[in-house]
């Protein structure tokens, strides 16, 4: 593959919910080596993107590529081979709870290797070092804080050296300082691993710091694409209401609240 | 991945050549198992072939570093290309291996 070729191609893809459209002609190509961030508001369709472009879940319409191989049509089997080469991140680390940290990294390798334990235990130390867990692979997540639970859960990620990212929610629900050491520690192995990195967050303070592009989701829509000082400098109006953290407008229908009040 | 043998008098010596990942380290690891022996627990590792490493091979080579210390013999990695440096440094790792630019330094003192 060249250098300037997308590693992500996605071409008018359409989802449903029942009758309900959640993703609605989304085009959007990704650059190997980039970190591109999928924005926007609750509700607006980027998980459920993201669940797409990682196989989770089948699209109406349209199609997601990886490498040049549409997704869209493969078996699980078929898959696998494209799954080895992608880590996730997911919003609540999913590590076992009944497996060691050393366990969790492991598992993957396990799962997907003809590797010796000898092997994967020095590569299990070598990804906890990676992200700051030296010496805590004995540990169960329970003895862990909630930012450590989401470092195991990114050497888990990290465990087959994938060349796609995709973290889903990386801070929800971390607090701001740890919150922007994941966002440290995620950039820190895109430098250094040069993958490419998908990011699904609402979190702006994350995406200031580390999307190279940024692209916007409205009900399912993307409304804007591209870096954040050009989003920043736009002038669509819910572009600039996201950006300004401007909260919507009040509507409120008399009648039907008065109604909702007294019965 | 490829893999040849040059056995010397007082060392062996490995050239990979390809990618050494996830699928190509345990025939690495198996290689290095069957030379690294109490008689001959010496071992140079030429890797200017080599296109790309992961983790799996770093880690296959950290075993082989394990086994030629505990035979209190010396393992030597030379002519590494940029890329597969890169691997090592960013494991913190150059700092643990014996890294030589060439053949000839490898050779020095064996």
């Amino acid at each position: 593959m060249t250098e300037h070729k997308s590693i992500i191609e996605i071409e008018n893809l359409e989802t449903y919910y029942g009758s309900r459209k959640v993703l609605d002609g989304i085009n959007l190509s990704i650059k190997p080596g980039e970190t591109m961030t999928i924005l926007g508001r609750s509700g607006c369709g980027k998980s459920t993107l993201l669940r797409h472009i990682i196989g989770l879940s089948k699209p109406s319409s349209g199609t997601i590529k990886i490498k040049s191989r549409n997704i869209t049509d493969l078996s699980e089997d078929e898959m696998l081979p494209i799954r080895r080469k992608v880590g996730m991140l997911f919003q609540g680390a999913a590590l076992f709870n009944s497996m060691t940290v050393g366990d969790n990294v492991a598992l993957p390798l396990r799962e997907h290797t003809e590797l010796e334990d000898s092997t994967i235990k020095i590569m299990t130390r070598m990804k906890l070092d990676q992200v700051g867990l030296s010496g805590f692979e004995d540990f169960f997540p329970a003895q862990l804080s909630g930012g450590m639970k989401k470092r195991a859960a990114l050497a888990r990620a990290i465990a087959m050296d994938p060349d796609i990212l995709f973290c889903d929610e990386p801070s929800a629900g971390l607090d701001p300082i740890v919150a922007v050491g994941i966002d440290h520690l995620i950039l820190k192995l895109k430098k250094a691993f040069n993958m490419t990195i998908v990011i699904v967050t609402h979190e702006l303070e994350s995406v200031n710091m580390i999307a190279d592009r940024v692209a916007l989701l409205d009900s399912g829509k993307i409304i804007a694409l591209g870096t954040v000082d050009e989003l920043m400098a736009s002038d669509t109006p819910k572009v600039k209401q996201f950006f300004n953290r401007i909260p919507d407008p009040e509507k409120i229908d008399k009648e039907s609240y008065l109604k909702s009040l007294i019965g | 991945m490829e893999l040849e043998v040059i056995k010397k008098e007082k060392f062996s010596i490995l050239k990979l050549s390809g990618d050494v990942d996830l699928y190509s380290s345990p025939q690495v690891r198996k290689k290095i198992l069957s030379l690294i022996t109490k008689s001959n627990k010496n071992l140079l590792v030429d890797l200017a072939e080599v296109t790309y490493m992961d983790s799996s091979g770093v880690a296959t080579l950290v075993e082989a570093l394990q086994l030629t210390n505990k035979n209190s013999g010396t393992l030597r990695l030379y002519s590494l290309r940029d890329a597969i440096k890169d691997v090592f440094e960013l494991s913190r790792l150059d700092k643990v291996f014996n890294i030589y630019e060439n053949e000839e330094q490898a050779f020095e003192g064996m």
